[in-house]
């Protein structure tokens, strides 16, 4: 199904908390705690996420249509049926990609007000 | 973890049978790996506080997208979304009005500061528990008591303004120092009284009510300084109350000191001050009269002869102002209350009714959404938040409502208490609206939330509906509650219709058409001295029946109806009093009042002269039974008097009460230093033209006399109209109320039956293709409004009894259970549901069997 770009715009800018976990679901299928502590090692442990705030915006994005849950579940030694596996859908990968350009730009704007570091 | 289990509960339940589970293990994984005691309690903190937080925006989430999604819905179907507002508006509407007012009348705290520790102190005398004081106790008890953080004595002291306009007269009080103080209340504008005020002879000073100062001074603060002239004397102004003071009623507009040649009057028996004090904070009413019984008995010691047997009772000054408004306007303030209370039913009823309605339309749409996961809880939240909307819209619909009608019922609004006329834009006011908006949408909500939501499950299961039967059980129940509120609205206006035609039947004795009356200030200073007086009424009668169109003029002490007292022995019998009145010649003729029996008062009739009397009838049952009464003597008002004519009986105490024989004596008999009260003073003109033409000239003549004479004047029809006033408003009101309920019932039969005939529309269909006729389909749907009505009838009947019977006071004697009454409440109820029911009957004779089964 395309994604359309309005409805893309509509939800920009994301709130941190769904940009983080729209990252967190980018490269693999993860349940909840999994996902708080990818979010924890990607910061170098600065943001931990609270489950409340999880699982608040999990409902809210499951219902914007950016993640589903998954019917697929990992090999049987590795699950525990208590834990749900998130998906990131086609319309929640160009979502992130429009928040993660929509950040370059803020930061290129930044830097050419020497106000932000040049990275290198 | 079980803590952690409650606190999950702060979620709604649909987002924690979705993730609670999960959110469980999570923090179950993060407690194991607090190791420190400290590293738990910062958890547990953390937590908290993370979950309070995270609650409430979920709650928020979720009411957002309910809202959304009800006002999709509403603007879907307008209609239902416009008549549930309309309905609920004027329900809460009429209920927010009627508490505006009885907020005031039963339930708000005064307007004073700290005003629980305010009391009234009342003289406790063999007689009444309750009296007025008299100056001189007052002041022992201003002396000797301890108990009060400040006491004040006061006394209602109308007073007339002269200087700016037409003399006009005011409604005041007269207060020591001590009552501003003990009120808690400062001047918005200069200062109020100190003790040097109060001086015998001190000079005049007065503090104005804030609503006087804006209407007569457009508010400038330059009216400090001025000089007023109230009655014959003159007081400078030195200060203005703030706006939200009323003391003791609504009517006083201004305040002079009770100054000390009242107060020290010595006359223990002489009782008329009322006195307010403020209680120490540490000190409760008990003490207060406990030390207040100690300083009774001192005085009764001193001074037996007044105050035997005397004490002292302490009340809430709340409750002893309410106490005062008479026990028939509080029943009728108490009475409207119930109606519109009935008429919220009533909406509530037929919302829910409209709800459930509703609800089955929507069955297939909550079907899917509950295949879809939507748990019951969820859904009955989302029906409950539509019911919540509707009723937010009618509630804010209903304050304007309210704020409309408010004034329409302001003259059944008390005066005689200290508070400004009652508004619905008041943060009381609102928040009772708010909360009767709330408890109607849960009410109405609520059912068919529940029952909609447990048909979605069970329809989920059948391809067709098959609850319907429960629900129209429901509906019918809801109908006919309906039906009876409305009854019971019918009967009660209906009898209160009555009264008001019975008391608007009443003959007063005497004809009130093209009579005027002018009341002059002939009884106070300088008209004290008889001299005066009469030289008043003989330069005022003549140029009075001189003008064109006048047929007669007299004056009287006091009008018929208007005043209650004057009651004097007859021989010395305690209890057997007549009322007396002064008259001057033709004052029968001008009332319209027929001489039965001898001859009117005359000019003749002096001090010089024999005493003689004119009386009613009732007068002659009474005293002089069995004779001839011209020539019978009896002793009254300090002389023996000879009857001289008989006269028909009047009204003398209002259309609503019994009154006493009444004597008429000449006006020239009357004693030298004459009582307020019996100096004739009021002039009665009769024309034989329509009057209103007539009243600037009669004004005039009058004023020429005395341009500075305050004068009141008013047709005889306006004094008998406003007796009724009150009555004529509240019944209007509770018509109102009444034909609302009526409407509103009407409709709720109509959409049950609607909704009957729809369902029923295969059955019918079957029926006529097996031969049914039309008067067997308009049977079957009559059948069913008929059970309704006649079992609401049945329960509206009793219930509108026993509302007859509570508001018996206000009924001037009707029988409450009263036949024509019932007999019209039942007809009205029978008629609206038969209109009810003949647009749905129509539809069902008009069906075609083949279309409706072909349908199926």
């Amino acid at each position: 199904m395309p994604v359309k770009h309005e409805e893309v715009d509509a939800l920009l800018p994301l709130p941190p908390a769904t940009f983080h976990i729209l990252t967190a679901l980018a490269d693999a299928d993860r349940h909840g705690y999994a996902i708080i502590q990818d979010i924890s090692a990607r910061t170098q442990g600065e943001l931990h996420m609270s489950a409340g705030t999880l699982y608040r915006s999990i409902q809210r994005m499951q219902e914007q249509g950016l993640i589903v849950e998954t019917r697929q579940r990992p090999a049987p030694e590795d699950d525990d049926d208590r834990r749900r596996y998130y998906k990131i859908t086609a319309f929640g990968l160009a979502v992130a990609r429009a928040e993660a350009r929509r950040l370059t730009q803020m930061v290129k704007l930044a830097r050419a007000r020497g106000i932000a570091p040049e990275t290198r | 973890m079980r803590l952690y289990d409650l606190l999950l509960y702060l979620y709604p339940a649909s987002f924690r049978s979705e993730y609670g589970t999960e959110m469980r293990h999570i923090f179950s994984q993060r407690r194991q790996m607090a190791s420190f005691p400290v590293a738990v309690i910062g958890l547990w903190i953390s937590t908290f506080f993370e979950i309070l937080v995270n609650a409430a925006n979920v709650h928020w989430d979720v009411l957002r997208q309910d809202l959304r999604y009800t006002a999709r819905g509403l603007a879907r179907s307008p209609g239902f979304a416009l008549t549930a507002i309309v309905v609920i508006a004027l329900g809460i509407g009429a209920n927010t009005a009627v508490f505006s007012i009885t907020d005031q009348m039963f339930i708000r705290p005064l307007p004073f500061p700290d005003s629980q520790r305010l009391v009234q102190l009342w003289e406790n005398t063999p007689d009444s528990a309750r009296s007025e004081v008299s100056p001189p106790n007052y002041r022992d008890w201003h002396r000797m008591s301890s108990s009060f953080e400040s006491m004040g004595a006061y006394v209602g002291s109308n007073g007339t303004l002269f200087g700016r306009g037409y003399p006009r007269r005011l409604g005041g009080a007269a207060v020591t120092t001590g009552v501003f103080a003990a009120l808690g209340v400062e001047p918005l504008l200069g200062r109020s009284f100190v003790s040097d005020d109060e001086r015998a002879n001190a000079p005049g000073v007065v503090v104005l009510s804030h609503g006087f100062w804006q209407a007569e001074f457009g508010g400038d603060p330059k009216v400090l300084g001025m000089s007023l002239r109230f009655d014959d004397a003159t007081y400078t102004v030195i200060g203005v109350m703030p706006s939200s003071f009323y003391f003791p009623t609504r009517n006083a507009l201004f305040w002079r000191p009770l100054s000390d040649s009242t107060t020290t009057d010595l006359n223990r028996g002489n009782n008329f001050l009322k006195v307010v004090g403020r209680l120490k904070v540490t000190v409760t009413t008990v003490q207060a009269q406990a030390e207040m019984r100690v300083i009774a008995d001192q005085i009764e010691h001193s001074y037996p002869q007044n105050n035997e047997n005397s004490g002292v009772t302490i009340a809430s000054l709340a409750g002893s102002i309410r106490n005062e408004v008479p026990a028939q306007a509080r029943l009728l303030i108490a009475a409207l209350f119930g109606a519109s209370l009935c008429v919220l039913l009533i909406a509530c009823t037929n919302l829910a009714s409209l709800m459930l309605t509703r609800g089955i339309a929507r069955q297939k749409e909550l079907t899917v959404r509950a295949a879809m996961g939507a748990g019951r809880q969820r859904l009955v939240r989302q029906l409950l938040t539509e019911s919540l909307m509707v009723a937010v819209l009618g509630g804010v619909a209903g304050v304007f409502v309210a704020i409309a009608s408010v004034p329409l019922l302001a003259t059944l609004a008390p005066a005689d208490v200290p508070f400004g006329q009652p508004t619905a834009l008041d943060i009381r006011v609102l928040v009772f609206a708010a909360l009767l908006t709330t408890l109607a949408g849960i009410a109405f909500g609520m059912v068919p939330a529940l029952r909609s939501c447990s048909a979605a499950k069970l329809a989920a299961l059948r391809t067709k509906s098959g609850t319907s039967v429960r629900r129209e059980w429901l509906r019918s129940v809801l109908v006919a509650a309906q039906v009876t509120a409305s009854i019971v609205l019918l009967i009660s206006c209906s009898l209160l219709i009555r009264a008001l035609w019975r008391i608007q039947a009443i003959d007063p004795g005497f004809r009130i058409e093209n009579v005027v009356t002018v009341n002059t200030s002939l009884a106070a200073a300088p008209y004290a001295d008889l001299t005066r007086k009469l030289e008043f009424y003989s330069r005022v009668l003549p140029e009075v029946r001189a003008l064109p169109g006048v047929a007669s003029a007299a004056f009287i002490s006091v009008l018929p109806i208007m005043t209650g007292g004057g009651i004097q022995r007859v021989n010395g019998v305690d209890d057997d009093g007549a009322s007396l009145r002064f008259v001057s010649p033709d004052f029968f003729a001008s009332m319209g009042i027929p001489i039965r029996l001898g001859r009117d008062v005359t000019e003749r009739d002096t001090l010089d002269t024999p005493l003689v009397a004119l009386v009613s009838e009732s007068f002659v049952r009474r005293h002089v039974a069995g004779v001839d009464p011209i020539g019978q003597t009896f002793s009254f008002s300090g002389g023996i008097r000879t009857i001289v004519g008989v006269v028909g009986n009047i009204r003398v105490r209002g259309l609503e009460r019994d009154s006493e024989p009444q004597v008429y004596l000449p006006y020239k008999q009357m004693p030298v230093r004459v009582g307020l009260l019996y100096s004739p003073k009021e002039l009665v003109v009769r024309s034989s033209i329509p009057i209103a033409g007539l009243i600037p000239a009669i004004r005039q003549t009058v004023q020429r006399a005395d341009p500075e004479m305050l004068l009141q004047v008013r047709t005889f029809k306006e004094i008998i109209t406003a007796q009724t006033e009150t009555r004529v408003v509240h019944a209007g009101v509770l018509g109102a109320f009444a034909g609302l309920s009526l409407l509103l019932a009407g409709v709720g039969v109509h959409g049950l039956l609607s909704f009957r005939v729809s369902q029923r529309l295969p059955e019918i269909g079957l029926r006529v293709a097996l031969g049914a006729t039309t008067a067997d389909i308009l049977r079957m749907i009559f059948r069913q409004s008929l059970l309704l009505t006649s079992v609401g009838c049945c329960l509206g009947l009793v219930l509108g009894s026993a509302a007859g019977w509570w508001i018996r006071a206000l009924l001037a004697g009707v029988d409450p259970i009263d036949l024509p009454s019932i007999v019209s409440a039942a007809g009205l109820a029978i008629l609206m549901t038969a209109t009810g029911t003949l647009f749905p009957a129509l539809r069902a004779i008009r069906v075609d069997p083949a279309t409706v089964m072909r349908m199926e």
